[in-house]
């Protein structure tokens, strides 16, 4: 089936990487390509957050701010709860180019195993009894008939 | 990062069972009235109670519902949320549409004024 993990992208942008790199950290930045609101305080282990006219939120954790080359951060996976410790990682990295600058935007993490607390919920469903429990209730829903 | 074998095949089996109809009702129903017997399912769906307890039985097998003893004896069976969070880490990555999202920053760029006075300076040849 091939599950992917990581998700890469880049693209040409006809501006110089001091805007891009606007574009991407601050509030007003964010806050008008990306979501339609934005917060972010722009430090390695600093919050950011995103929401929309929809009621959808996404908060961040800053990772890595190094100007105006890369920025990381990790976020939880759209669908997951939020309490899930499930993340994955984003970085921006972007070089000055003649015509402005190349973006690229790797997303990692999309195949990370669950936390032990849930591989237990896995690894506990032993195959031998669940099959043999369906019998059982099969056996007891005939006779109840 | 190496993708472990387990994750493939438990999102593979989510989607194998949502696949089939009869089982796609079954987790359906257990999903919007929570923990029920065989004979429960077979009063709210249209499938034997035979079939249901087939069903269920390759639903448990493969980690989706899990049997637990309810009053009476019944055995009342649970869906299992963990499997179904691997699935959606798996639509997640399909979903995400990072092609759009530069598209909205191209036009965001394009769009936004240049507001810092010392490129004004720069671009004098820019009208």
């Amino acid at each position: 089936m091939g599950f992917p993990d990581r998700i890469e992208r880049t693209v040409e942008i006809g501006h110089p990487p001091a805007r891009v790199w606007a574009a991407l950290t601050t509030a007003e930045g964010l806050g008008t390509w990306f979501g339609h609101a934005a917060t972010i305080d722009l430090r390695p282990g600093g919050a950011a957050s995103m929401t929309w006219t929809s009621g959808d939120k996404a908060s961040m954790r800053i990772e890595r701010v190094e100007e105006p080359t890369v920025f990381g951060f990790t976020w939880g996976i759209y669908g997951l709860p939020d309490d899930d410790p499930r993340r994955t990682y984003v970085e921006f990295t972007l070089e000055p180019t003649d015509t402005g600058t190349r973006l690229t935007v790797v997303e990692s993490g999309f195949a990370q195993l669950p936390e032990d607390g849930f591989r237990k919920a896995f690894d506990g469903n032993t195959e031998g009894w669940a099959s043999e429990l369906g019998e059982l209730v099969e056996y007891l829903d005939a006779n109840a008939a | 990062m190496p993708t472990p074998p387990d994750i493939e095949a438990v999102a593979e089996a989510v989607f194998t069972a949502l696949a089939d109809p009869s089982r796609r009702g079954i987790l359906a129903a257990l999903a919007a009235g929570g923990p029920a017997t065989a004979t429960d399912l077979a009063t709210r769906l249209p499938i034997t109670r035979q079939g249901i307890a087939k069903h269920l039985a390759l639903l448990a097998d493969a980690g989706l519902v899990a049997p637990e003893a309810g009053a009476g004896r019944r055995v009342h069976y649970r869906l299992q949320s963990a499997p179904m969070h691997v699935a959606q880490q798996f639509l997640a990555a399909l979903a995400r549409d990072w092609d759009r999202q530069f598209d909205a920053l191209q036009t965001h760029l394009d769009a936004a004024p240049v507001d810092q006075p010392a490129r004004r300076n720069d671009g004098t040849s820019e009208s």
